[in-house]
């Protein structure tokens, strides 16, 4: 689904990305941690177009993000929150982002809807712009707008950091379901590498821009990824 | 502790993030300063010469004395859209152990140092000096000098407090401009005569220096109430909380009208109506609609027919120059997001340009009344409205694809420069400058209505190529991608 080439990125002579090659393919639940500034916000952007690489290219779906805008409409993201409109209501970005994708109003309620409990009565109806609710509400907003009109692949950087406990568990059920159920590429960073492990299947460890390990998660990985960033000896 | 927190500001000054990128307006609003320190000092320098002069009869100290009411209102309508309290910049500060009492004491004192405090010393300490070369008793006028100090600082907490009070409500000028005017008409119509009475009261300081323990008084006391008022306020759930409004949604349905443009007009839309900085320019509308009345009642214009393109231009181009020149920074807030979403920027763009045209039509709709000034001036704001249609929005949409400057949509629009680049100075020069040009010329070669139809022509002709102009603009803005979601990701 997406494969990644001899991609690099350099700042004023600074490498921070340097991926020789990297195939994820359709349905995996994807999983890319790494201490601040490991590169995993740069490779997300590449992947986005929203930066251009210095060299390689990443191939989503055989198109070729940075040439054509062709994968575009099976790909959303929820990167920050400069993602979201900030003097929007929520239900009036969820419409939004549905018309870009081609839903009318009833698609997008019978989506919200499966999430309602997701959401605790803290977001829909409460007539509050998004600028105004608390981050932890913002990124669930942010998070439910980035499943509107079936994309086929899904990145949410960072998706966990500023939840509360209830919604980290649902939402690693919803991503799950995601990528075992639809088929949907689902490709996921985070600091939290007990939840990266629950989640993906797979995990990729980033460190000065570069891959150092490539785990199929299985029961030993959360203990191996902790080895890793404790700073242990390499097994 | 002061020094620390003067460090504090030092470092706040020269490290902000934008120190280095908006030098030239630093320089821009630095020389505008020198020119009211120069206003100042000439004014200082050559009032009692100037009033000697003129008025032979009447003793030159007595007339300042009875201008001072004016210049009160004056400083104080300045002050309202000029100075602001920094309480936000000790929010870090409240968890540190630092008093709250001097906290207040710091933001309050440090109001003092402030340029608008500093400015009319440089009127009244020349005017005191020739005072007294001119054989005023010296101790009276100095005197006198101290009291007019003291009311600039008394002016200065008095519009905190105005401030502090009147910030709670959507048209938060509205109260001090309503002071004002009912302040100047009670004057003016002779109800109380105010200019004579602080005039008197001056006079009286002159006279018997001891009154200014009174004016002391008053400072002290709006001291101790701002810092009272601004004690209470230093809480996280009062004033330095960002209030929360409910929200009143319409569906805006009309806008299917349009077609495939209509969930950005809808976006738009509601970004012109919620957010304080756009809102307030909106309110530009209703003053460039009657920016014809500073011109067409004037005979001494009425006489120079080249000029109505200019003023036409304006008065149907007033939102179009407004919201036209920080496309897209608008939506710098969240540029990822349209990126990275399913959208094609041609359609973004005709939502703009729908927006500008739809205006374009209803202010000239609005001001067919300038007929009464004559149908040359109706006929003027006609083709002026189809050269904007035509050309000017094509010109402001090509300006934005140089746009590289974030905006922030809360923050109100009066005096604030963010967001402005060179661009924004650079495109008024076509915008505004060529069809006077283009006017002019051809009006002093042949005629009026040649000129007019000139301009007429010009804009249709551009009407009629929008579909190949909007699809080079599209390219521009394409091209320009990543240079504008870099620079919108700054802070500046």
């Amino acid at each position: 689904m997406i494969t990644t080439s001899n991609l690099s990125k350099t700042y004023n002579g600074n490498q921070v990305l340097n991926i020789e090659s990297l195939d994820i393919p359709k349905g995996q639940s994807f999983g890319l941690v790494g201490n601040n500034g490991a590169g995993k916000t740069t490779y997300f952007s590449l992947l986005l177009d929203l930066i251009q690489p210095t060299t390689g290219f990443i191939k989503s779906n055989d198109v070729q993000v940075d040439k054509s805008e062709d994968w575009k409409p099976f790909t959303s993201a929820f990167i920050d929150e400069t993602f979201l409109i900030g003097y929007l209501t929520p239900e009036e970005y969820f419409y939004f982002i549905g018309e870009l994708r081609n839903q009318n109003k009833a698609d997008v309620d019978a989506l919200v809807a499966q999430f309602s409990d997701f959401f605790h009565d803290e977001i829909l109806g409460k007539k509050k712009f998004l600028r105004d609710l608390s981050k932890g509400n913002q990124k669930k907003t942010g998070i439910v707008a980035a499943l509107i009109g079936n994309p086929e692949v899904i990145i949410l950087d960072e998706p966990f950091a500023n939840l509360d406990p209830t919604t980290q568990i649902r939402l690693k059920g919803i991503i799950k379901n995601l990528a075992e159920k639809q088929g949907v590429t689902v490709l996921v960073s985070s600091h939290d590498l007990s939840h990266v492990t629950d989640v993906c299947e797979r995990i990729v460890v980033l460190e000065k821009g570069t891959i150092v390990k490539d785990l199929q998660t299985s029961e030993a990985t959360l203990k191996e990824l902790e080895l890793h960033f404790s700073g242990g000896a390499e097994v | 502790m002061i020094k620390l927190f003067l460090s504090l500001e030092w470092k706040a000054f020269f490290r902000s993030a934008d120190f280095g990128k908006g030098l030239a307006l630093k320089v821009l609003m630095g020389f505008f300063a020198l020119y009211l320190v120069g206003m100042f000092l000439l004014i200082g320098i050559a009032v009692y010469p100037f009033l000697n002069d003129k008025f032979p009869d009447q003793n030159p100290f007595l007339t300042v004395n009875s201008f001072l009411f004016y210049w009160v209102l004056g400083d104080l309508v300045f002050r309202f859209f000029m100075q602001k309290l920094p309480v936000m910049s000790v929010k870090p500060l409240l968890t540190l152990p630092v008093k709250r009492s001097q906290i207040v004491n710091y933001v309050l004192r440090k109001s003092v140092f402030s340029f608008f405090n500093a400015l009319p010393l440089f009127a009244i300490i020349p005017f005191g000096i020739t005072l007294i070369f001119n054989d005023y008793p010296t101790t009276s006028v100095l005197f006198w000098m101290l009291a007019l100090i003291i009311t600039t600082l008394i002016i200065n907490f008095l519009n905190f407090i105005i401030e502090s009070f009147s910030t709670q409500y959507e048209l938060s000028f509205l109260p001090i401009i309503a002071l004002v005017v009912a302040l100047y008409a009670l004057d003016y119509f002779q109800i109380i005569s105010l200019s004579i009475l602080v005039s008197s009261g001056f006079q009286a300081i002159y006279n018997t220096p001891c009154f200014i323990v009174i004016l002391i008084a008053v400072l002290v006391g709006l001291y101790f109430f701002n810092f009272k008022l601004l004690k209470q306020k230093l809480f996280l759930d009062s004033g330095l909380k960002t209030k929360i409004k409910e929200v009143q949604t319409s569906n805006l349905d009309w806008t299917r009208n349009f077609g495939d443009v209509a969930p950005f007009m809808q976006l738009d839309l509601k970004l012109l109506w919620r957010n304080k900085r756009t809102r307030s320019s909106l309110w530009m509308l209703a003053m460039g609609l009657l920016y014809g009345l500073m011109f067409y009642p004037d005979q001494k214009y009425m006489e120079m027919p080249w000029m109505y393109a200019f003023v036409g231009i304006f008065v149907t181009g007033i939102f179009l120059i407004n919201f036209g020149q920080f496309i897209p920074a608008w939506d710098s807030g969240y540029y990822k997001l349209l990126m990275s979403q399913n959208i094609k920027y041609e359609n973004y763009l005709k939502s703009k340009f729908t927006l500008m045209t739809l205006s374009v039509i209803i202010l000239f709709v609005l001001s067919i009344p300038y007929v009464y000034f004559g149908w040359r001036i109706l006929l003027a704001q006609f083709v002026a409205a189809i050269y904007n249609i035509g050309v000017n929005t094509h010109v402001i949409l090509i300006g934005g694809s140089y746009n590289r400057k974030k905006i922030n949509l809360d923050q109100k629009a009066a005096f604030n420069f963010q967001g402005t680049g060179a661009v924004q100075w650079l495109i008024g020069i076509p915008l505004m400058f060529v069809p006077l040009a283009i006017f002019g010329i051809t009006y002093a070669i042949s005629s009026f209505e040649i000129a007019c139809l000139v301009l007429g022509l010009l804009g249709v002709i551009g009407i009629l190529l929008h579909q190949k102009i909007m699809t080079f603009i599209t390219n521009k803005y394409v091209n320009s991608k990543y240079k504008m979601i870099d620079a919108f990701d700054q802070d500046n």
